[in-house]
């Protein structure tokens, strides 16, 4: 029989997904030396770089949409970033799931824009109506950001989502092209949404693909380790290639550099092969400890792994072992 | 007669500055054409392709072995691999190329060099006009972002932004961390062409291998059309891979070869004349005496 993860180290995997959630309020990270880098991925759509979550922007005449907001303190330069790329104002965010690197400015930003609004919504609510852009979230985006977790307050009410959906899908119209965000159940947190930009053939994954640590599986937020397996599957039945694994769609991940498909397929090739031998060894009754004595990431740790910050191997190891055991338990 | 000297005198100079203009100012050569691929070099390990658990020659770390250890033949029969090319420091193990210049219509200065190869059908670019590379957040792709400049005769070039590959068509991995710098190296109708390897992330050492071209004059690269298809059928998701302490097919080059098990598994150790002393202190080649030292 495996036996569970001690008391210990799930206070050390709560606490520090719990640092994850509120990465908004990290007062002690300096965010004074950070640059917002622009890169262009189509005529009309950019990602921003900075200290937080990759920033998705798509721009046009009907105004600025963008995917993800980082972390609070750095909206001046974020808004600086993309007034060099649009005059027009901010009108959607979409936020890929609740953790302060990739909501923490939402409230600032969604002051910086406004809500396309007009006839009798405009006439019953005045000014009200069109007041900040839209954020648009799944549900238990919302719901998360609006109740404490632990020791931590909840996010800033400005910053909540003001237009969520609660099944696996929505669909949005913006500057002439469809946008579809994708709601896999369970993977990286119980509210991640894929946004796909089905004109411009862009995808931002939101932490359900990143490419400067393991997968991130908050379990305390509602995340699963298969559920991120299956939910990479579903990114790349939306993909395309112009030949062999390149070229074709445009992948931004939560985290790291420009992606593709072939960039998706190697993480994939990653996430199953560790689930593999991490199931395997739970099928034969070894321990997290015997498990990790095993060293079932050995191979990819030169690329992902780490032994610093809050999502180390060990974390990682961790989390898939108490996700993948819960999931061999149900089966 | 004055006149006439003078204008003589002034034809003289713009003749001379023509043919100065000729000259490149930094020294060059035409690699332009198409270049046949010899397979004489290390033939098994190319057309033939390498064996399982052959590893030896690379100066892999540990997390590459056990990488390569894993990796299961059957993972290229699934469809989104098929196709998959072969990156720009792998392509030129097979198949012929052709090489062609860009210059900028007005100051007919070197912009780019361009090659094609058969095999896969692929095309890169190796940037001569100084341009940076790119940030690192750029996207990354099978043929990196080239930038080239002439030392001598030699063209040496340097490429970054390259999507994860394989130093050896067995599941011996390539990070997409890695810096590679080749030289093309033109001797009259050959061409050499040096690829050499630097892999923070799964070599410890500089890989380096060299492969050898030959002028075809009348030289024709045919298409390479790729279309995947369903060759095995299995569950959504499914990726092959052999469980660590499972890979049965491992042993199968040491003993078909008679290579001692430590030479196989390569490592930077395994590439220097001191290793053969291990061999020779190993006494155990399956009958098999080393051969001579090359």
């Amino acid at each position: 029989m495996p036996t569970t993860m001690t008391k210990a180290s799930l206070l050390i995997l709560a606490a520090a997904l719990v640092t994850v959630a509120s990465a908004q309020n990290r007062g002690q990270q300096n965010f004074d030396n950070v640059e917002i880098h622009t890169l262009q991925l189509r005529d009309n759509m950019y990602m921003l770089v900075g200290a937080g979550g990759n920033i998705t922007v798509q721009v046009g005449k009907d105004g600025v949409l963008l995917v993800d907001t980082e972390y609070a303190q750095l909206s001046n330069k974020i808004l600086a970033a993309i007034r060099k790329l649009s005059p027009e104002p901010i009108h959607y965010i979409i936020n890929t799931h609740y953790h302060g690197d990739h909501t923490g400015g939402n409230e600032n930003i969604r002051k910086a824009g406004n809500t396309i609004a007009g006839g009798n919504v405009a006439g019953d609510l005045g000014a009200e109506a069109s007041e900040g852009a839209a954020i648009v979230a799944h549900n238990n985006v919302l719901l998360r950001l609006s109740m404490p977790n632990g020791n931590q307050p909840a996010a800033p009410q400005g910053g909540w989502p003001t237009d969520t959906y609660l099944s696996d899908m929505k669909k949005m119209w913006f500057n002439g092209e469809g946008i579809v965000l994708f709601h896999p159940e369970h993977a990286h947190t119980d509210g991640d949404s894929i946004v796909y930009f089905k004109r411009n053939d862009v995808i931002a994954t939101g932490d359900i693909f990143t490419m400067t640590t393991y997968p991130i599986i908050d379990l305390n937020g509602g995340g699963s380790f298969q559920g991120m397996i299956d939910a990479v599957n579903q990114i790349l039945d939306l993909t395309d290639t112009v030949y062999g694994q390149d070229g074709g769609t445009l992948i931004v991940p939560g985290h790291g550099r420009l992606c593709d498909t072939g960039d998706l397929l190697n993480y994939r090739e990653m996430i199953t092969i560790i689930r593999d031998r991490i199931v395997d060894m739970i099928h034969k009754g070894m321990t997290l400890g015997q498990v990790k004595a095993a060293h079932p990431t050995l191979d990819y740790d030169p690329l992902y792994g780490t032994s610093t910050g809050f999502w180390t191997t060990d974390a990682f190891v961790e989390a898939a072992y108490k996700s993948l055991s819960q999931t061999a338990k149900k089966k | 007669m004055d006149e006439v000297h003078s204008v003589r005198k002034t034809a003289c100079c713009l003749l001379l500055l023509a043919t100065l203009g000729a000259v490149p100012l930094s020294a060059q050569i035409e690699l332009a054409g198409v270049w046949q691929n010899k397979l004489h070099e290390d033939f098994p390990d190319r057309l033939a392709g390498p064996e399982i658990g052959d590893y030896t020659g690379i100066p892999l770390n540990a997390a590459a072995r056990f990488r390569a250890e894993a990796w299961d033949a059957s993972l290229i029969a699934l469809p989104e691999y098929q196709c998959r090319v072969h990156p720009s420091d792998y392509a030129n193990s097979f198949a012929d190329i052709r090489i062609w210049e860009e210059y900028d219509k007005d100051t007919q200065s070197l912009v780019a060099i361009h090659i094609h190869h058969f095999a896969w059908g692929t095309e890169r670019t190796i940037w001569m006009d100084g341009r940076p590379h790119p940030p690192d957040y750029a996207q990354h792709t099978s043929m990196g972002f080239s930038t080239g400049k002439w030392e001598g005769d030699i063209l040496t070039v340097t490429t970054d932004h390259l999507k994860e590959g394989w130093i050896r068509r067995n599941g011996v991995p390539r990070s997409d961390r890695a810096v590679v710098t080749e030289h093309f190296i033109r001797h009259e109708n050959g061409l050499t062409w040096v690829v050499m390897i630097k892999d923070p992330a799964y070599l410890t050492e500089t890989m380096i291998r060299s492969r050898d071209y030959v002028y075809s004059v009348a030289g024709q690269i045919a298409p390479y059309p790729c279309e995947s298809v369903e060759e095995v059928i299995r569950p959504k998701g499914v990726i092959p891979n052999h469980l660590p302490g499972t890979n049965t097919f491992l042993k199968e080059y040491q003993k078909n070869h008679g290579v001692l098990q430590e030479g196989a598994m390569g490592g930077a150790k395994t590439l220097y004349p001191d290793f053969r002393q291990t061999v020779i202190a190993a006494g155990d080649l399956g009958g098999k005496a080393p051969g001579p030292l090359q």
